[in-house]
């Protein structure tokens, strides 16, 4: 069944999509290198400059400046192609891609077209059943990202409406790997989770390399999805036999939960337009994350002419074998492979440690457990209620205002006694309001734990005045109802008591 | 070899992002034409085997290091600017997005 | 003092060291000279008085406080417009950059800063360097100072004439298909074009990146020597630069030696399609080798017929891509679509770059976007990079049964302004001798053969080497002029007409 979105486009029902329809996806992922400098010239690539203060004749394409390739974007592109068990190609040119636009110094961009430095490798991606789905990467290539523009005018800052623009170039020139897998097919339902998880997997493994920050929010990492569909096959048909569909791509697709929701919404929009008997059109598409919607932008056509040629300014990159298998050595333990060695060494059955996974805790629980902490205690807290609020406030948990040593002293406090789990979460707040430390907000709000036999002995005395009835059972030997007592002590001291020595007490007096 | 019509010809210049008048198109057509018999000659040539040549010296792998050097300041950079503001370059509305 | 102008600068400069002439006097007199007869001749598009007359200074007290200087150091140099030149306007002859003026300085122009010569000012050429004949200046032509109603050569006109009419003892020029050979053919005065990537071209503004090389024009192969000596050698700006010494030169143009050296005439280089006069000169200066102890041979370099063709497609398909940069966005022409009350980012760069580029331009512009387009790029630039190759094979068997090759440097003497400016391809003709050694990256020079018959007009050899002996040009070279300059009883520019103090003020581009 179709509904109609707010910006007026039909979907199919999921189910109904998945029923009828095989999704096949793609896509192209952008990491911003980590590099001091920018891929063609000595520009630092620090970030938040002042405008235009970061920007040399090269980067900024003024008449006579020429390229001069950056060995360490070389490095990490090997690298990364590497990881990804692709072909490291022998001896290869960059390229132009010739196309006008105000953010592009040159009107064209210094890429690498049919030369690409990495080809056809892997990635196996763990969905969060357990299994593995393996995505195959066409090629990893290098290019150079744009400058940013400011649109004036308009609403809301973009670009439609606006009345002119602001550029600054302080960007234009950093490295970028663009990383393109294969058309991923047989995914079936499961494909926007599928686009989720490899893109996450991605992020892992090129952070592992310490090659990027991988930053979707700050933008070091970029992700395009391609979808497409075809009718499911009937009968007999294999359904690889089932041509593909026209594919839209989408753009500007910000954040692992953005990849998701938008290849789904994207599935379904255009399941309703096939199911409607109308076609797809062949074009670059907006992810509205306010909306949760697609929105038609430039028409994409193949014939898009950009005119490549060998860039003629630079001179081809051919990595010597032996260097080539000297950085292979240098590459990290697989994430994967990590993960397993930590679930070991932690203890974790298979379900805990694939909750920490998704809730992208496992770096943190590292952290944690190195600060100190017991693993399960780590655990509890940074896929229990750290991600409880992190879901709720809409962001990853590593951008809470928490550090794993503060987790770590979190644990430490409970484990010693100071304060129990309840308190242990008021406490979490106030280190999240940026109250301090846990000891400090312990101490600021009065948190700790009364184990001072003086003030719970007062408060036992009273709770026994004020519930003699109860006081009496307990006296002629039901040691069960000391409970309502520990119960009223318990809410006098706000929490703050040590349950089991208030027990003592009341069972002390009373027995 | 086909002969550039003046459509194909305001195709090229659409590309190539220069206005032209239509007279200009047209006169454009004909000059081209006229070099393209001549440039045309190169598939006379059989070279079905031979390498093509981007660079007269068989260099590879130049690079520099990963180290900052000193660029430009903002106001050298701005300086020929036709319009800038807040520290930026001032360009006219932007059609299309990318 | 007229005869300031008129000696060589090796000379100039040995009266510069022995303190009978300052910097200053020296530069001086070259104002002088430039403000009698630029009038005319028109070689100037800028002439930076205040600049000069102050690095001329600079020199002096240097010299003054018994600093060691390097032998030009005082010596004045004009440099083509196409170079960037720190503070000092530069248009590449465009009005699209009209006004602008670099932030920074082409290493070449830091190299002759260094060596304490003195910058006269940017002389004129065809725009963005395209054209055989400084007629597609857009800031007019400039005159051959031999008759002031013909054209100088092309694209370095400016620079050609500047050495001829004695404005400057040096000039900087640059050779893509013969812009410094052709114009010192046709001036009566000497050019090289380096072995590619011999000189940076960090700074140049590029036309066609694969074939652009900076050089010297000068009136006499020891000063080209000299020149040549402190532009080039490897920057590590300019990644097709090559890293290794700059070639011998000074010292092969000092012990100039043709004895033994074998000779070999390109039989695809002489025929009809040359000028009677153009062939007598030529015949008479093999003979002078032979004379000399030579052995001459003719070779044969069977692919030079397809070079025009193969030029006419890679250089037209590197500019359009390089041009691309000129947007209206960052510097140079803005101008608004006329009727359109807030126009596009689009059409203001349609706008301008129809209001900036010359017909020339935007013809190669228009072909090389063909050149390159989809469908197109196989059998166009594609099929001419293949013949690129064949032709430096070409080359490469003819360098083994010749150490230099030898040619007339141009079909015909120097034609009258207007003559061809209607009809593209005679003017492409120009340079048919000339085109092959940048395809194939050769080092080439022209040095005067003497005057033809039949119109008095001077006459151009050129010698051709293989890649990095550069060398070889100027020790055959020298041995050649000297010959020749005995045979006419002094330098060939000695019988150009003496031109007379101009009553029109020499113009200056505006911005």
């Amino acid at each position: 069944m179709t509904t109609t979105t707010q910006v007026g486009d039909e979907v199919l029902d999921y189910d109904d999509v998945v029923r009828d329809f095989d999704p096949v996806f793609g896509l192209e992922v952008h990491v911003e290198l980590s590099t001091a400098t920018k891929m063609f010239c000595g520009c630092s690539t620090v970030f938040g400059a002042d405008p235009n203060t970061q920007v040399c004749p090269v980067c900024l394409g003024l008449p006579g400046a020429l390229p001069v390739v950056n060995a360490t974007a070389v490095e990490s592109a090997i690298r990364i192609g590497l990881a990804l068990g692709c072909s490291i190609t022998p001896w290869g040119r960059f390229a132009r891609k010739n196309y006008f636009y105000p953010d592009m110094p040159k009107n064209f961009q210094t890429s690498q077209y049919d030369e690409p430095i990495a080809v056809d490798g892997h990635l196996d991606v763990e969905l969060d059943d357990g299994t593995t789905f393996r995505v195959e990467i066409e090629r990893a290539h290098m290019e150079e990202d744009t400058g940013k523009s400011l649109h004036i005018g308009g609403a809301t800052g973009r670009i439609h409406g606006a009345e002119y623009s602001l550029v600054d170039y302080n960007r234009a020139g950093i490295p970028l790997i663009e990383i393109v897998t294969k058309p991923v097919r047989g995914a079936g339902e499961r494909t926007p989770e599928v686009a989720r998880a490899y893109v996450t997997a991605l992020r892992d493994l090129v952070r592992s390399l310490g090659v990027s920050d991988v930053r979707m929010e700050q933008g070091s990492m970029r992700c395009d999805a391609n979808l497409s569909l075809r009718p499911r096959a009937t009968g007999d048909q294999a359904q690889d036999a089932v041509p593909l569909g026209t594919r839209t791509e989408t753009k500007n697709v910000n954040s692992l939960r953005s990849v998701e929701r938008a290849v789904r919404y994207e599935m379904c929009r255009q399941a309703a337009r096939l199911q409607a008997g109308l076609p797809i059109v062949q074009e670059t598409r907006h992810w509205q994350e306010d909306s949760g919607t697609t929105t038609s932008g430039r028409p994409k056509s193949d014939a898009d002419d950009y005119r490549y040629f060998p860039e003629p300014d630079l001179v081809p990159v051919a990595p010597d074998a032996a260097w080539v298998e000297q950085l292979r050595g240098t590459l990290p333990e697989p994430p994967a492979q990590r993960r397993r060695r930590l679930q070991s060494d932690w203890g974790f059955t298979d379900l805990e440690m694939r909750d920490l996974v998704n809730a992208g805790a496992t770096e943190l629980v590292e952290a944690t457990v190195a600060a100190g902490a017991a693993p399960s205690a780590a655990r509890k807290w940074w896929s229990g209620e750290l991600a409880r609020v992190a879901n709720a406030e809409g962001v990853e948990l590593g951008e809470l205002a928490v550090t794993p040593v503060q987790v770590a002293e979190l644990a430490s406090l409970v484990a010693s006694g100071r304060i129990n789990d309840t308190l242990a979460r008021q406490v979490l707040e106030g280190v999240l309001a940026g109250e301090g430390s846990p000891q400090q907000v312990v101490e600021a709000r009065g948190l700790g734990i009364v184990s001072d036999d003086g003030a719970l002995g007062a408060a036992v005395d009273r709770a026994i005045e004020a519930n003699a009835a109860i006081a009496q059972k307990i006296r002629d030997g039901k040691v069960a109802a000391a409970g309502a007592l520990i119960g009223a002590v318990m809410k006098e001291m706000r929490g703050q008591a040590d349950a089991a020595r208030v027990r003592e007490l009341v069972l002390e007096r009373l027995t | 070899m086909s002969a550039l019509t003046r459509d194909d010809v305001a195709h090229l210049a659409g590309l190539a992002r220069i206005d032209a008048t239509d007279d200009e198109l047209d006169r454009l057509a004909g000059q081209l034409a006229q070099i393209l018999d001549a440039v045309d000659r190169v598939g006379e040539v059989a070279a079905a085997d031979v390498p093509p040549m981007s660079h007269p010296l068989p260099l590879t792998n130049v690079t520099r290091p990963d180290e900052p050097r000193p660029g430009l300041t903002a106001d050298e950079a701005l300086a020929g600017a036709p319009a800038s503001e807040l520290q930026r370059f001032s360009v006219p509305r932007i059609l299309e997005e990318d | 003092m007229p005869e300031l102008t008129r000696s060589t600068a090796a000379v100039l400069a040995q009266r510069l060291a022995s303190g009978e002439v300052s910097a200053v006097e020296l530069t001086q007199a070259h104002l002088d000279r430039i403000a009698d007869v630029d009038g005319d001749v028109h070689a100037f598009l800028h002439v930076d008085a205040d600049g000069a007359l102050a690095a001329a200074r600079s020199v002096d007290e240097r010299r003054a406080a018994g600093e060691a200087l390097h032998p030009l150091a005082g010596v004045p140099i004009a440099v083509k417009d196409i170079v960037t030149t720190k503070g000092i306007p530069t248009t590449a002859g465009s009005r699209i950059l009209a006004g602008w003026v670099p932030p920074y300085d082409a290493t070449i122009v830091r190299r002759l800063k260094d060596a304490g010569l003195v910058i006269l000012g940017k002389t004129n050429m065809d725009e963005f360097a395209m054209g055989s004949s400084t007629e597609h200046s857009a800031f007019g032509p400039t005159h051959n100072p031999w008759d002031l109603e013909r054209i100088p050569g092309g694209s370095g006109g400016g620079s050609a004439a500047a050495v001829a009419a004695f404005e400057a003892p040096l000039a900087i020029g640059t050779d893509t298909g013969g812009s410094i050979r052709q114009p010192a053919a046709v001036t009566g005065s000497v050019g090289v074009k380096p072995t590619y990537g011999g000189v940076s071209r960090y700074g140049l503004i590029a036309l066609a990146s694969s074939l652009d090389q900076a050089g010297p024009c000068t009136r006499s192969v020891l000063d080209a020597a000299l020149l040549h000596d402190v532009i080039g050698g490897h920057d590590p700006l300019d990644s097709t630069s090559i890293d290794a010494p700059v070639p011998a030169v000074v010292q092969a143009a000092r012990q100039g030696e043709v004895r033994g050296i074998r000779v070999g005439v390109v039989r695809e280089l002489s025929g009809d399609g040359y000028q009677a006069g153009v062939r007598s000169r030529f015949d008479e200066a093999v003979q002078l080798l032979v004379e000399a102890g030579a052995e001459v041979v003719e070779v044969s370099c069977p692919h030079f017929e397809y070079a025009l063709a193969a030029y006419y497609l890679i250089l037209p398909s590197e500019a359009s891509s390089n041009l691309a940069k000129f947007d209206a966005m960052r510097y140079g022409l803005r101008v608004a679509p006329p009727g359109v009350e807030t126009p596009t980012a689009e059409q203001v760069m349609a706008a301008t770059r129809d209001a900036g580029f010359g017909d020339e331009v935007k013809r190669r512009i228009i072909l090389g976007t063909y050149a390159l387009s989809a469908g197109y790029y196989d059998a166009y630039y594609g099929q001419a990079q293949k013949v690129r190759t064949l032709i430096a094979r070409d080359f490469a068997a003819a360098f083994e049964q010749a150490d230099v090759l030898i040619s007339p440097t141009t079909p015909t003497t120097a034609f009258r302004l207007g003559e061809k400016l209607d009809d593209p391809l005679a003017m492409y003709l120009n340079d048919i001798a000339t085109i092959p050694a940048n395809l194939a990256g050769v080092p080439g020079m022209s040095l005067p053969a003497g005057l033809a018959a039949e119109d008095g007009l001077p006459v151009g050899v050129q010698l051709l080497a293989p890649a990095m002996a550069d060398d070889r040009l100027y020790r055959v070279g020298a041995v050649l002029e000297s010959l020749l300059e005995q045979r006419w009883g002094g330098p060939l520019l000695d019988r150009a007409p003496q031109l007379q103090p101009s009553r029109s003020v020499p113009q200056e581009v505006r911005s």
